[in-house]
């Protein structure tokens, strides 16, 4: 329905001048915007001032683990009571980690990644004027908000933020008593988990339907470009796991606020014998984790779909095995449901069921290696332009490989064992997922700023920052692996109690300043972001001589997205460096009989009158040939 | 051209001295400031100072950026008014690229050589040897493939770096090849899940030996509790509710077996005889984890979990193995549990046959002259409620 109604909209109504028939306030353009491209403008500024907190509260964290003995007056005067004669209080130390992994993982890499890019891709690259239901597309991004300014509100309550992980297990999470961070703060977080939940179904929905009812003349699913597909994919695997988590978070508010006993059971705490009876803690672990691996991947596909195009785009070669990729994708979709046990092997969990997620999870790793195959291939022979872009989706696959193999590790339960919990989950995740996916989401900003605000950013600065966060990133992460490997676990608020652990201090130290470092480099990209919005030098139509969709858009952005009619898709949008054609790219809007000299058999496989056609013309051009 | 390039520097130059003067200024105001530290006031100041020279210092190399971004600016338009091409950078980042490969190849060696050593020893248990040899069987295979790709990603980068004069090579896809990226790991992946599943069917293998030491312990905000069975050989039951200050396992005197129970502070185990350490939580989650042994299991309340060993290095064998005569091994908590959480540990100690037998026969029954009182005066109100089988639960 609503793709005829958009269509109506475009083709019958705006046949003269577009623009003068939309008279936007302040407010409906800026604020409550129902455009898709002001809306992803919001999710990303609205991601990056989140990452940019969680980055600060990493800082703090760090700081404690580097200089465990030493205060810093400026803390106390910072946090006041959280960090008592500059120490930080160990119970606000847990609750730095916990919301620093949950901003991270859904307010930066799940809604700022998904939430940006879909919403400004989807419809740019399918060739829709909009998406399926702007209004449910403007409330995603205001729930959003709300999610935000609630989470971020716990630091202003008197017991601070939530402390549990962010994965905020029972019976630590349920019982107020166990932690300050299980009080009000628990309460808060679960609140703005629902208000998120319900913000990622609502964009879930509207990108799976955009993909599915409302691309362009011409655009067969096999036509769309890997960004769409990773959107699509992610979108799907949202749509299906997130509800889960809404039922496993509702189950425990009623366990914190009305009594029950849903994952309590058999508790003494601090001298105190609790009613609860007959509830299994990990009941919640396998309904959080039946999101929450989903979850990882709902973080990096979109950066894969991203990287795979700027590759594609920027090695001036088309993506190496286009129909390999997308079933990867679709592979680790599938997959990734039914993997979720192996964030438990040590829990207590049936250990016949433990081997069963071993098996599942290994084989996921099989889709993962041939992307990164396809990726190498791409490089290959290729005409490798380096944009700061192309530098960091390059950057997304070398964590991906240093990140992806130790996934190996700890998807064999036998060596899980050990491992768990320590330092090198630590050093894995946050390479392969968190590493690989913020550079996905960096290549995408610099690749795709143009599109959003009609301006370029510095190239120079652009390097500067890849270069320092690339190599910080790998100085922080690397060593953490060896940490891991001695045992030394994770969420330690300081390893002083041990002296087994003081042989690392050094190494934290060098850890936390490198951590700094990396920090301080993305004043670089923060300058140049903020600056380029506004003074950039202006950019063409199609600056990065791409193929998709969205470059054949005026570069001032119009309700609608193009002028009068739609473009009709007539190719593949990977024909870069095509044989017999002059440039080294062709649009998906140029129609087979305009390339004539380029075209391959190939080219014509669903389509036999062209396929007849084209064997017509190679005659003609060899019999002409022969006459010469 | 030249010559602005040299203005420009020279600029660059006098303006890092000038920072550099502002930034030892307040470094010596600190210094000085530091030493007499007795009023408040000063500290306060101090700290202020201490921040403001960081912050100036960070200033200072945006500014030594800005000027070094304006040179590199200057010296490509005076390349361009002398009818050259100006900086190719596609170049310059493809050098970069090749630079960071070497560079960083040689950290990652010196990594896994210094901080290499300084991991886990050898394992001091039984199972943990199968561990340790799947262990380097997958860290072998997965550094091959993480070396090939990694050098493979990084030389691409330099040698297929762009240029005017060429085109990239058009080639979609083979699907040959993608068969054979596809097969190869999946065959090395069977090949790591079968080895695994084995190991880990027999580290979890649930067959009970007759001759096992069953021992019990619990977690509990922020402290680990652990019970022996004495002469018998099995732990009397426990129940939750039957908590009091003295008897904090709430341990079931109803049950016979708990009569000749022993309370331990350090959790001291004969080599080379098999334990089974039966784990319990009180209040939330906790891990016990035993690195040396490769052991970990969670305590969950409500849900009993056990790990199977057998010790086989004597605490004294290690340290002389380690040339570390502090060696201890160690039980510590893995899983989140509070604020305490970076500080709940026991001292693990692995003796012979001989010294455990003494060693136990020294160790104070759980039921303590305390309990007796209390279990006398409490006789008759009793809860007579035994504590239901939860095993069935696990899953």
């Amino acid at each position: 329905m609503s793709t005829l109604a958009v269509h109506d909209h475009g083709v019958a109504g705006h046949d003269h001048d577009h623009e003068h028939h939309h008279h936007d306030t302040f407010i409906t353009k800026y604020v409550f915007s129902q455009d898709h491209k002001m809306i992803a403008k919001q999710f990303l500024i609205t991601g990056i001032t989140m990452a940019v907190i969680a980055m600060l509260l990493s800082i703090l964290f760090r700081i404690q683990l580097a200089y465990p003995d030493k205060n810093f007056p400026l803390l106390e005067t910072l946090l006041g009571r959280f960090a008592p004669n500059g120490r930080l209080d160990p119970q606000f130390y847990l609750s730095l980690v916990t919301i620093h992994g949950t901003i991270m993982v859904f307010f930066v890499l799940t809604a700022g990644l998904s939430g940006t890019f879909s919403n400004l891709l989807i419809p740019l690259q399918v060739g829709a004027r909009d998406m399926a239901s702007p209004f449910i597309n403007m409330l995603s991004y205001w729930f959003f908000f709300t999610a935000s300014v609630i989470m971020l509100s716990s630091f202003f309550i008197q017991k601070g933020p939530a402390g549990g992980g962010w994965t905020i297990y029972p019976p630590l999470s349920a019982l107020p008593k166990a932690m300050n961070g299980s009080e009000l703060g628990m309460t808060l977080w679960l609140i703005s988990m629902v208000c998120f939940i319900a913000s990622s179904l609502m964009g879930g929905i509207n990108y799976v339907s955009t993909v599915l009812n409302m691309r362009t003349k011409g655009m067969d699913l096999w036509k769309m470009p890997l960004t769409v597909w990773a959107f699509f994919l992610t979108a799907i695997l949202g749509v299906l796991s997130f509800p889960v988590l809404v039922a496993g978070v509702v189950l425990l508010i009623f366990d914190r606020s009305f009594g029950t006993s849903f994952y309590l059971s058999d508790i003494v705490l601090n001298g105190k014998i609790m009613p609860y009876e007959g509830g299994s803690p990990i009941l919640f672990q396998h309904l959080f984790w039946f999101l929450g691996h989903p979850e990882v991947y709902i973080v990096i596909m979109p950066a894969m779909g991203i990287s795979s195009e700027v590759i594609a785009v920027n090695s001036r070669k088309p993506i190496f095995g286009y129909h390999a990729m997308v079933y990867s994708l679709i592979g680790i979709t599938t997959l990734s449901f039914i993997v979720w046990g192996h964030h438990m092997f040590v829990t207590g969990m049936n250990p016949f069921l433990g081997g069963v997620f071993m098996i599942t999870t290994l084989i996921i790793a099989v889709p993962s290696a041939v992307k990164t195959f396809n990726w190498l291939a791409t490089l290959w022979r290729g005409n490798i332009r380096f944009t700061p872009a192309m530098l960091f989706a390059i950057g997304l696959v070398s964590f991906f490989i240093s990140g992806g193999i130790t996934g190996i590790f700890l998807g064999n339960a036998a060596l899980d064992i050990n491992l768990h919990d320590t330092y090198f989950v630590v050093a894995h995740f946050h390479l392969v997922m968190g590493s690989a996916a913020i550079f996905g989401m960096l290549a995408g900003v610099y690749h795709w700023f143009p599109k959003m605000f009609g301006r370029l950013m510095d190239e120079k600065l652009g390097y500067l920052h890849f270069w320092l966060t690339f190599i910080c990133a790998y100085l922080v992460f690397f060593p953490m692996h060896f940490m891991g490997l001695d045992g030394v676990p994770r969420r330690y608020y300081a390893m002083t109690e041990f002296p087994a652990f003081n042989r690392w201090l050094s190494v934290n130290t060098f850890i936390t300043w490198a951590a700094i470092t990396a920090a301080l480099a993305q004043i670089a990209f923060l300058y140049n972001f903020i600056h380029s919005i506004f003074f950039g030098k202006k950019t063409t139509q199609n600056p990065w001589n791409a193929n998709t969709l969205e470059w054949t858009a005026p570069v001032e952005h119009i309700h609608g997205n193009w002028p009068g009619e739609i473009p009709t898709v007539y190719r593949w949008p990977y024909d870069y460096s095509k044989p017999g054609h002059d440039a080294d790219f062709i649009m998906q809007t140029t129609p087979l009989s305009e390339t004539m000299s380029s075209n391959l058999p190939h080219d014509f496989e669903d389509n036999p009158a062209g396929l007849q056609q084209y064997n017509e013309w190679a005659k003609t051009q060899r019999s002409s040939e022969e006459v010469k | 051209m030249g010559f602005k390039k040299l203005i420009n520097s020279k600029k660059a130059l006098s303006l890092v001295a000038a920072f550099m003067l502002i930034g030892t200024n307040v470094l010596m105001a600190q210094g000085t400031g530091a030493d007499p530290k007795a009023a408040d006031s000063t500290s306060k100041a101090d700290m202020w100072l201490g921040v403001g020279y960081y912050v100036l210092l960070v200033l200072l190399a945006c500014v030594i950026v800005a000027v070094v971004g304006k040179i590199l600016r200057v010296y490509d338009l005076s390349l361009r008014m002398q009818g050259k091409k100006g900086m190719n950078w596609n170049n310059i980042i493809g050098v970069i690229c090749l630079i960071f490969l070497v560079v960083s190849m040689y950290g990652v060696y010196w990594s896994f050589t210094v901080q290499g050593n300084m991991i886990l020893p050898e394992s001091a248990s039984a199972h943990g040897g199968k561990i340790d040899f799947m262990f380097w069987t997958t860290t072998v295979i997965t550094m091959f493939v993480f070396f090939i790709t990694q050098i493979l990603l990084w030389v691409f980068l330099f040698k297929y770096r762009g240029s005017d004069k060429r085109k990239g090579y058009y080639y979609p896809h083979n699907n040959t090849i993608e068969k054979v990226w596809t097969i190869i790991p999946a065959i090395v992946l069977t090949i790591l899940v079968v080895f695994g599943f084995f190991t880990w069917r027999t580290v979890t293998n649930t067959d009970n030996l007759k001759n096992d030491i069953n021992i019990d312990i619990t977690g509990h905000q922020f402290a680990w509790e652990i019970r022996y069975p004495g002469k018998d050989g099995k732990l009397g039951e426990v129940n939750y509710q039957l908590y009091t200050p003295n008897n904090i396992l709430g341990v079931n005197f109803k049950d016979r077996n708990s009569f000749d129970d022993q309370k331990a502070d350090t959790l001291v185990l004969p080599v080379n005889r098999e334990i089974r350490i039966n784990i319990h939580a009180q209040d939330v989650i906790h891990s016990v984890y035993m690195p040396h042994f490769r052991v970990q299991m969670n305590a969950v309340p409500g849900l009993p979990t056990f790990f199977k060993f057998t010790p086989t290095i004597t605490t004294a064998d290690m340290r002389n193995r380690l040339d570390n005569p502090q060696f201890e091994y160690l039980l510590y908590c893995n899983k989140i549990c509070g604020g305490g959480h970076y500080n709940m540990q026991k001292v693990v100690r692995v003796v012979s046959e001989a010294e455990y037998e003494n060693w136990i026969a020294r160790q104070k029954p759980y039921l303590t002259d305390q309990i007796k009182k209390e279990l006398h005066l409490a006789d008759a109100s009793q809860p007579n409620k035994v504590a239901e089988n939860r095993i069935a639960l696990n899953n």
